[in-house]
């Protein structure tokens, strides 16, 4: 890091820069992950309240990022498409009011924050208007993002952002995060990943009687659908992934054992380091439905290893301390952890229908059903303690919440296509969900009371989400 | 003269930056510099943050599963034209109707007279439920049919169940003549 400071300073100077960053009371450290900010609630104000931009009579400030400038002409392509991925991420949090690109494609570039022609930003009603270089030599890429004050003309926001060109949009994504912390305390979702199940390359099913059988594999892409990646090459069939809290590991449930006369077992992918872990180890029997527990050290499934029949179970990451939750001749499935790990939510038919029911801790008691729907699956727990599922609601299905606190439920979709599938993100404010409202079953993303719905995957079929932290 | 003139000019930016309110230590005050000789635009004012690295770990491509069960042709031709029957099942449901006994049970005979055939009973649902319930919904399908035929006399021992939920429909279409095919039973052959 320093080295790259004082490339960008020149020797002897950078010392000087730290001071600067210290003495503006700057807290993030580099690599470091800011902690959440309280989602359902308004986010809290930064302390230095005199960099925090507002509009106007108390309305949402109106931001404007122009076109990057390019230091060198092998920066051009970034310049412009790091503004739009930046755009992007501040719409995606409704924090900003994100006035359009095109509105001031005329507007001259400043080529220095003294050339900011803040007057023709005050003529649009901008409050905050963004001023970013980029530098790409060979593959090293410098990215600066200043944010100023147009009414005041200071600047509030400066950061720089240097590596390699591999993933750029990840230089507008940091800068988009640390602008949200920085202007709202919030943790916005720029870098999260989301990790779904696809179809899309239609692979023969390996084993026999597999005829007309098409692989499905766990794929991931950035939340907002760029950088979708294969993580599993199983021809065969698998579902439900689930991430693990450092973003680093994807469980799910894998038929790669069934060709042989296993049965349905879990698998987790060390997606970085290529390591693969079985942690259950099954044989005939099915594990199924991962999912890590918030801290990262248990994950809680699926299994009818006793008896034929589906309970809850948990077990430490490495496939020690296994310890059975439920003991009902229903079906218990589906397990969702609480925010912070003290309990559990789940899928049970013990009254007929799939309903859900949470426990009040990880140890099976306490048991509360919460839903009353002809049919309720797939509960995801927000850490603004509500709980998201799968209702049907006709033919279909539609995306509802259980508040936890008031003990209500709200509907979010309302029967354009079957909605299904709902996965928080980890501040709480989205929901990553499969539906089929334009053909086929498609992964979107939309706000935690069902509003900017995105659609994230087109090609092939793509189901069961699950949000990275 | 240049590196004077930016010490000048950062002095003064981390002074309005860091705002009114903290206590900013005293620092000798440099000579002011002499008139700009050139349209050299002053240096941008300082970063507020720390900078950073972005770095992004590629993810380790996946190795390929072993492929251990193809290229068992007879077997893949056994089930292709297989003398085991499906059965079928109700909405919602995993209760065997007086159809799917039969069906079963004709399968029960099958099973006795080829007596080293290893199957597997595949639990199936249409695509009216959900894909994470209807896993449970499969197995228990798969495990109704198993139940029925060791109560039939067939060792539990060559009978293998798994559920697929609604993965794998045996009828791609949308209507219920398609739904009532795909919630079913099905059976395969592992070993002979």
């Amino acid at each position: 890091m320093i080295k790259q400071l004082s490339s960008l300073l020149g020797p002897g100077r950078w010392k000087l820069l730290v001071a600067v960053a210290v003495m503006t009371g700057a807290t993030v450290a580099a690599g470091q992950q800011p902690p959440a900010a309280p989602a359902g609630q308004a986010p809290q104000q930064p302390s230095d309240v005199e960099l925090v931009i507002t509009a106007g009579g108390g309305s949402v400030p109106h931001y404007a990022v122009p076109d990057f400038i390019a230091l060198n002409p092998e920066a051009a392509d970034l310049a412009k498409s790091l503004a739009q991925v930046l755009w992007d991420d501040l719409a995606y949090e409704r924090e900003f009011d994100m006035i359009p690109r095109d509105i001031y494609a005329s507007i001259p570039a400043a080529r220095t924050p003294d050339q900011i022609p803040f007057d023709s930003w005050r003529e649009l009603n901008v409050d905050g208007v963004v001023f970013a270089t980029v530098q790409k030599t060979g593959k090293d890429v410098k990215v600066q993002v200043r944010l100023y004050n147009a009414r005041s003309r200071r600047q509030v926001f400066g950061s720089e952002y240097s590596g390699t060109d591999q993933f750029p949009r990840n230089f507008a994504h940091n800068a988009a995060d640390d602008i949200h912390k920085q202007q709202r305390n919030l943790r916005g979702v720029a870098r999260t990943k989301l990790a779904f199940i696809s179809d899309r390359e239609r692979q023969r099913v390996r084993g026999t009687g597999q005829q007309n059988r098409e692989s499905k594999e766990v794929w991931i892409a950035d939340y907002d659908g760029a950088n979708q990646r294969r993580i599993t090459l199983t021809n065969e069939l698998n579902a439900g992934p689930s991430w693990s809290p450092d973003g680093r590991a994807v469980a799910y449930s894998s038929w790669r054992k069934v060709p042989t006369g296993g049965g349905i077992d879990i698998y987790i992918s060390r997606i970085f380091q290529g390591i693969l872990d079985n942690p259950t180890k099954g044989q005939s029997e099915s594990n199924m439905q991962p999912v890590f527990s918030p801290d990262g050290t248990r994950i809680a499934f699926a299994s009818n290893r006793t008896d034929n029949n589906n309970e809850i179970y948990v077990m430490n990451v490495d496939g020690s301390g296994l310890r059975r939750l439920t003991n009902h001749p229903a079906a218990d499935v589906v397990p969702t952890w609480s925010p912070n790990g003290a309990s559990l939510a789940f899928v049970s038919d013990r009254t007929g229908t799939p309903q859900i029911y949470t426990m009040s801790s990880v140890d099976g008691t306490g048991l509360q059903k919460i839903t009353s729907e002809s049919y309720a699956d797939r509960p995801t727990w927000s850490i603004s303690n509500e709980i998201a599922f799968a209702a049907r609601t006709g033919p279909g299905y539609d995306i509802k919440v259980y508040d936890n606190g008031t003990g209500e439920t709200r509907q979010l979709t309302f029967g354009e296509g079957s909605n299904e599938s709902p996965a928080y993100s980890s501040n709480g404010r989205h929901i990553a969900f499969m539906s089929t409202r334009k053909g086929g079953s498609q992964i979107f993303t939309m706000t935690r009371d069902g509003r900017d719905v995105r659609q994230v995957t087109t090609t092939g079929n793509n189901v069961t989400p699950a949000w990275s932290n | 003269m240049r590196a004077k003139l930016t010490v000048v000019a950062t002095l003064a930016l981390v002074v309005v930056v860091s705002g009114c309110g903290k206590k900013v230590q005293p620092v000798p005050i440099p000579q002011p510099p002499p008139p700009a000789v050139n349209n050299t635009p002053p240096p941008p004012p300082p970063l507020t943050q720390p900078p950073r690295t972005v770095t992004e770990d590629l993810p380790v491509p996946a190795q390929p599963v072993a492929d251990d069960a193809i290229g068992n042709k007879p077997l893949d031709d056994l089930n292709r034209e297989s003398p085991l029957q499906p059965a079928f099942f109700p909405l919602d449901g995993a209760d065997l109707d007086d159809i799917a006994k039969a069906a079963v049970s004709s399968n029960a005979e099958l099973l006795r007279k080829y007596g080293t055939w290893i199957v597997t009973i595949e639990g199936h649902c249409d695509e009216r439920g959900t894909a994470e319930y209807n896993l449970a919904l499969g197995e228990r399908r798969a495990l109704a049919v198993k139940t029925y035929l060791v109560a039939l006399g067939i060792s539990p021992d060559r009978l293998r169940t798994v559920s697929y939920g609604k993965e794998f429909p045996f009828d791609p279409g949308h209507t219920e003549d398609s739904w009532s095919k795909n919630r079913r039973a099905q059976f395969v052959i592992t070993s002979k």
